[in-house]
């Protein structure tokens, strides 16, 4: 019996078409191909968890601090305004944020209810609601943390938040990305919780890793005073009811629903 | 909490429309996210830990500065890993060609790589795989690594170790993808070559398609 070749093996192991043809039949009659081909597995999957050195947590912001002052601004000038680049770029956009969303599966299931097709304007709130909607479950870990730490005892002389501000600082950036863009939509009732959402996250990001019950309970009560917690659960709901009625609410919602319940 | 990848797609369209606006702050978003994965891969490509990092920070330079013709790409994630590859590949050409200049024609260029960087890995969490636990295995993988050519180390990483199409592949070595599978072949025949006792007892012979 003739055995597969290494190349046919590596083939059958990557899956493509033309190994997979050729070897199938062979391999599942024969034991020795199948030790080989398992042999080969073993190696590629012990490359695949050959360890690479952790860089750290904060290597990202490290590079960032290491690149932004070459970073040069992106201004529009007068005749790039005429020139289609710009124009392609928009339009590109657009459709890498149509893919998005029609990855989200979200553009797909209107086209399948028959309803009409969704405007570059509402795949960016799709797109919006899609970010918002995560940033706001990872923000909600971090007020919970907060909210529900105790200090051990009288005697403690400080409150570990390293983890907290750390979390906080990467929130931050999308933070405010997130405020500006739902602004620059029109959608207040997102850019307003954003905002307050960002007072707090900045305290964190900028309180040192250990700090002292005094500084603590500051931080605690701005989040109880403000309501936060509860004003980001209403609009996390408030935003997986769009994304599932695919319907933009009034641009006050969100705020106008938190207000109410605030008042209830 | 794990991003899903639609959210981290549409979070990356969200701070590259506002990079593309002039809000340069916006890309920041974009290397804290990402950067860790294109490290993993500088490591990987070069083995050597201060080459992977200049390889990630001028992979997010060179993607600011690109960023305008992004737009027709889908993920982010994607295109600058192409960056971080292409770089990779057109620094080792360059030192090459300077190192020709220098040396002369008859001394081989050795690799960029560390003697053993394994040395520097601390062994602190057990590995996934069973086989990967014996350091003396790993070590003999790591120098079987350093048997390949730049380009097959290359194409061999992109293809084993991140998954990446064939067509990709020929697209960061500047080669067309019949170039690129025979590529991946020869590095994982010398792998297996060089790792023989440990994974593969009878690679040699079954190179020819030999009959048992």
């Amino acid at each position: 019996m003739k055995h597969l070749s290494e190349e046919q093996l590596i083939e059958y192991q990557d899956g493509e078409s033309s190994g997979r043809d050729v070897g199938a039949a062979h391999i599942n009659s024969c034991a020795e191909c199948q030790a080989e081909l398992h042999r080969l597995a073993d190696m590629l999957a012990a490359y695949q968890a050959l360890p690479v050195p952790d860089p750290g947590e904060d290597y990202g912001r490290r590079v960032w601090q290491q690149i932004a002052p070459r970073l040069n601004e992106k201004r529009s000038r007068w005749w790039q305004v005429f020139l289609e680049p710009r124009r392609l770029t928009a339009a590109g956009l657009v459709a890498a944020l149509l893919l998005v969303a029609f990855l989200a599966g979200r553009v797909s299931k209107r086209v399948d209810h028959g309803e009409a097709a969704l405007t570059a304007e509402q795949v960016r709130q799709r797109v919006l609601l899609l970010a918002v909607g995560e940033h706001l479950g990872r923000s909600e870990m971090v007020l919970m943390e907060i909210a529900n730490a105790e200090p051990e005892g009288a005697s403690v002389k400080q409150v570990n938040l390293s983890s907290q501000r750390r979390r906080a600082e990467e929130l931050l950036d999308e933070n405010r990305l997130y405020r500006q863009t739902a602004l620059q939509e029109g959608d207040t009732g997102i850019a307003n919780v954003l905002d307050e959402l960002e007072r707090v996250l900045l305290d964190v990001a900028h309180s040192p890793g250990n700090v002292s019950p005094a500084q603590f309970k500051s931080i605690r009560q701005r989040i109880d005073d403000d309501g936060l917690l509860f004003k980001v659960r209403v609009l996390t709901k408030e935003i997986e009811r769009r994304e599932n009625t695919g319907k933009r609410g009034p641009a006050q919602s969100g705020s106008a629903q938190v207000e109410r319940n605030n008042q209830a | 909490m794990n991003e899903s990848v639609e959210s981290v797609r549409a979070a990356d369209a969200i701070a590259i429309e506002r990079t593309l606006a002039g809000d340069r702050d916006a890309f920041r978003v974009l290397v804290e996210r990402h950067s860790a994965t294109i490290f993993r891969l500088a490591y990987r490509l070069t083995g050597n830990h201060h080459d992977a990092e200049e390889i990630v920070q001028e992979a997010f330079l060179r993607a600011y500065q690109k960023l305008e013709q992004f737009a027709s790409q889908a993920n982010f994630a994607t295109w600058v890993y192409r960056i971080a590859a292409n770089y990779t590949i057109d620094r080792i050409r360059q030192r090459k060609q300077e190192d020709a200049r220098r040396q002369p024609p008859s001394a081989e260029m050795s690799d960029d790589v560390e003697q053993d960087p394994l040395r520097q890995i601390p062994d602190v969490t057990p590995s996934p795989e069973r086989l990967t636990q014996s350091l003396e295995l790993r070590r003999q993988m790591e120098n079987a690594l350093q048997t390949l050519t730049h380009a097959e180390r290359i194409a061999f990483v992109m293809r084993h170790c991140d998954g990446c199409g064939i067509e990709e592949i020929a697209a960061a070595l500047k080669s067309n993808s019949g170039a690129a599978k025979n590529t991946v072949f020869r590095a994982v025949h010398k792998l297996r070559e060089v790792l023989q006792p440990q994974f593969a007892p009878r690679a040699t012979a079954r190179a020819m398609g030999t009959e048992s």
